[in-house]
């Protein structure tokens, strides 16, 4: 399964990943369109990405979710009906939506942001 | 399948806005005509949608003496302004109504399925059909093209399990796309019986297979199939998450957000219907004493164990996205897949049965003495597929069963069935001889209003003990709870507009068990508002049951916790969401006031609807036999002691049933005096003209039906 491993001991909270892909999947610098969220604290900070678990997709109605040959979760849009309620499974709160938007977004592992991070704080790996 | 076209209509697609289209179909089956109606402003003020629409259109279909089986009859299937959203919960809802052959009057039907919104994103807000088609045929709405069709249907099966997926299948453009049809339809014994249903269809992606919700009360499926109707049919391709047109969609997405999040963290520790459906309340039921056994005579019996929820959660495949529409969460359609029936036509083949839901399993399990939880699925699908409505066949088939103890009934009335408590073969047998149109079923199919005058007059059977243990009312079967010992759910199911169902007030647990609303005037006001908020439900084409079978975490702690204040609070907003309209939990109620008493005169123009037909049979209401008085003899000797000051010591059980008797007849009595001055009716049960100007119901067609009765 291919997957993003983030690694929050090395993360310097830059948000360099979550401008890399809300621009490639969004066309906007918006950390609220990213897939994968950086929230600061006290000690490390918190790296939200999809672990692709695939607990979606036993919810979704439309069969619009579906695992990859990588083991990867990906959403059709054109099946997409935009219920939300994969949003509300996702036992890591992984699976994103914005207000307005007709469908969810999510990582797909594709490892733009892995590019943009100046402390390889994010790795692709297959486990 | 080589079909005829026999008529064509073709329309302009315009997409919905704010939750309506703003014209109505008309379809005619025996004139061919199909036309547009406009839906005027005033209908949309008064009568909101769905249920009202359906009212609407109807009272102005029918004439005085329209019956059941008049050309002029109709079946309306209307949506509301709601429905198709997919974002909120449970809301995928047509509610259906026609002219009863059970009742007589207007009969409505709260069903899932894809039918509904999809008709509504064809262009729809609703959907008209009269007449009498002078061949066999189905309804073909295509809201991807713009036309409806009515073609010839030479088909030759019609049992909805099998004759769903064939239109499915044979309207589909393509075998990946057959999630964009859904089929009305009904079964072989709603060619010869009235207690049936409409079968609405949802194709399951997963399993491959056309599921069936069912509009099942009052034998909606006997008037379609009168009509000559085999099947309606609707394509829509387009669905997405604006289909509905909301004038605020974050909003909408954001409080259905919220309570899939409620459910997903709730529901496995309330009502587990992700798991077990509405099934869930066996258990619960027969705890509290309220599960219908052996005709209503017991609310618990220790067989009952054997239709715990567990056994049926052992049955139903588990881990599947289980709602009857997009977006609902809730997720309670739960099926039995590869199931093989041992009886009938379809035997040893693997089939998918829809439910059990609690109704049919106590209906067709505990009230007639079954509690193998397979012979119920067996039940269950039969009456599906058939087009039997399950809870009217279980009340029926039970009041047989005990007319068969009290030798009313014998072999030889039966044609040779034995009617004895338990016997699931025999109840197979009245169903498959239902669809078969033979034998006893037949009897048994026209319900328990009929049997009671049939087993008085040809049996001559005592027609006293007959009105006491038939459990109907306006004609109606009763559904399967216990309402003895609450006096607010005995109005709850007698005063039910359309006849005895619960989906107008559930108040056993308030009443009997909490004991909130103690006085006449605290029944009154549970018997005025809870019917007039699941009334609106009915109006905006949602389902009751992601209201208050889910609950906020901390819903207890509210000021009203059986009104379940937050999701009260969610369908104001996503109704304001959705049509940009004004609204609060008070103009909710009014909306819903409206249309009520508009249906309330309705009844009364078809000739009931008055305190006359408010009548229940006195199992309903206390112990009938003394097997039953002696099978709670310390509650009844307590309450004669307690409520009467009465003491029961030296009495007979006959003298002790007499007193309590006479005691709740009289309790009832006060309690629709109650209710009727609450609801601004006459002790007649007739609206008053001043009530019906007070909420805006005062169209001159209605003030005309009232003054008939003031």
């Amino acid at each position: 399964m291919k997957v993003l491993k983030p690694l929050p001991e090395k993360c310097i909270a830059c948000h360099a990943c979550e401008s890399a892909c809300s621009n490639l999947y969004f066309k906007e610098d918006n950390a609220a369109l990213s897939c994968i969220v950086i929230t600061e604290s006290i000690t490390y900070p918190d790296m939200n990405v999809c672990n692709q678990c695939q607990a979606c997709v036993a919810a979704c109605p439309t069969l619009a979710l579906s695992v990859n040959s990588n083991g990867v979760v990906m959403i059709n849009k054109s099946l997409c009906i935009g219920c939300l309620m994969c949003v509300a499974v996702c036992p890591t709160g992984s699976m994103h939506t914005s207000p307005g938007l007709q469908n969810p977004f999510k990582c797909i592992a594709c490892g733009v942001c892995t590019k943009s991070c100046p402390a390889d704080a994010i790795k692709i790996v297959v486990e | 399948m080589n079909r005829k076209l026999i008529a064509e209509f073709t329309y302009d697609l315009a997409p919905v806005k704010r939750g309506y289209n703003k014209r109505t179909l008309y379809i005619n089956v025996g004139t061919k005509e199909i036309k547009a109606k406009p839906v005027s402003d005033m209908m949309i003020d008064k009568f909101v949608g769905g249920k009202g629409f359906d009212m609407y259109l109807m009272w102005h279909g029918v004439k005085d003496d329209t019956t059941w089986n008049s050309p002029e009859n109709e079946i309306c299937i209307a949506f509301g302004p709601l429905c198709g959203n997919t974002s909120y919960p449970g809301s995928g809802k047509s509610i259906v109504t026609t002219i009863s052959p059970l009742t007589g009057i207007p009969v409505d039907c709260n069903v899932g399925g894809h039918f509904g919104p999809y008709t509504k994103f064809s262009g729809w807000d609703a959907l008209e059909l009269q007449g009498k088609a002078d061949e066999e045929v189905i309804v073909f709405i295509d809201g991807d093209k713009g036309t409806v069709q009515i073609f010839s249907a030479p088909d030759e099966e019609i049992n909805s399990h099998i004759f769903a997926e064939e239109l499915i299948k044979e309207f589909a453009d393509s075998p990946d796309k057959h999630q964009f049809v859904s089929v009305v339809s009904t079964g072989n014994a709603a060619d010869h019986v009235n207690i049936t249903c409409l079968n609405f269809s949802f194709w399951d992606k997963r399993r491959k297979v056309a599921r069936l919700k069912q509009a099942g009360r009052g034998g909606t499926g006997t008037v379609f199939r009168d009509k000559k109707i085999k099947a309606m049919v609707v394509k829509y391709s387009g669905l997405k998450a604006d289909t509905n047109n909301p004038v605020d969609l974050p909003t909408l997405q954001q409080t259905g957000l919220k309570l899939h999040k409620e459910i997903e963290a709730g529901d496995s520790t309330q009502c587990r219907m992700h798991e077990v459906g509405t099934a869930h309340l066996m258990e619960v039921m027969n705890d509290y004493d309220l599960l219908p056994i052996r005709n209503f005579k017991y609310g618990q019996a220790p067989e009952a164990i054997g239709l715990h929820s567990r056994e049926f959660t052992a049955l139903f495949t588990q881990g599947v996205a289980d709602g009857c529409w997009y977006g609902c969460s809730l997720s309670c359609c739960k099926a039995v897949d590869n199931f093989k029936p041992r009886t009938g036509p379809y035997k040893g083949q693997s089939v998918c049965v829809d439910g059990p839901e609690y109704e049919t399993a106590a209906g067709c399990g505990s009230n007639i003495g079954v509690f193998d939880p397979k012979d119920v699925v067996e039940i269950n699908f039969y009456c599906d597929t058939y087009g039997v409505d399950t809870i009217s066949f279980g009340t029926s088939t039970a009041f047989v069963m005990e007319c068969y103890e009290n030798g009313i009934l014998d072999k030889q009335k039966t044609g040779g069935l034995e009617l004895t408590w338990g016997n699931a073969d025999t109840a197979l047998e009245l169903l498959h001889q239902m669809a078969r149109g033979e034998g006893f079923g037949l009897t048994v199919g026209k319900g328990v209003r009929a049997m009671k005058a049939i087993f008085a007059q040809e049996y001559g059977a005592d027609p006293d003990f007959l009105q006491d243990i038939g459990m109907e009312a306006k004609g109606l079967e009763y559904s399967q709870y216990m309402s003895k010992e609450s006096l607010a759910q005995q109005g709850g199911y007698t005063l039910a507009l359309k006849g005895p169902q619960h989906d107008e007030a559930w108040l056993i647990f308030m009443d009997m068990v909490n004991n909130h609303i103690p006085t006449f005037k605290d029944k009154a006001e549970a018997l005025h508002y809870f019917p007039m908020f699941r009334t609106w439900f009915g109006l905006q084409g949602l389902c009751k049951l992601p209201w208050n079978d889910i609950e906020p975490a901390n819903n207890t702690e509210t000021d009203e916790p059986a009104k379940v204040p937050e999701h009260v609070a969610n369908y104001v907003d996503i109704y304001k969401a959705i049509t940009g309209k004004p609204m609060d939990k008070y103009e909710l109620i009014r909306q819903s006031e409206r249309v009520y008493n508009f249906q309330k005169v309705f009844c009364m123009r078809m000739g009931k609807g008055r305190r006359i037909d408010d009548v229940p049979p006195y199992r309903a209401v206390g112990p009938v036999t003394e097997e039953e008085y002696l099978s709670r003899s310390e509650r009844y000797d307590k309450q004669l002691q307690d409520k009467l000051g009465v003491d029961p010591s030296g009495k007979s059980t006959a003298e002790k049933m007499q007193i309590l008797r006479s005691y709740r007849e009289d309790q009832y009595q006060q309690l629709i005096d109650a209710v009727y001055e609450r609801k601004g009716w006459t002790p007649a049960g007739v609206p008053t003209l001043e009530h019906l100007h007070k909420i805006g119901m005062d169209l001159p067609e209605v003030l005309d039906v009232v003054k008939r009765y003031l």
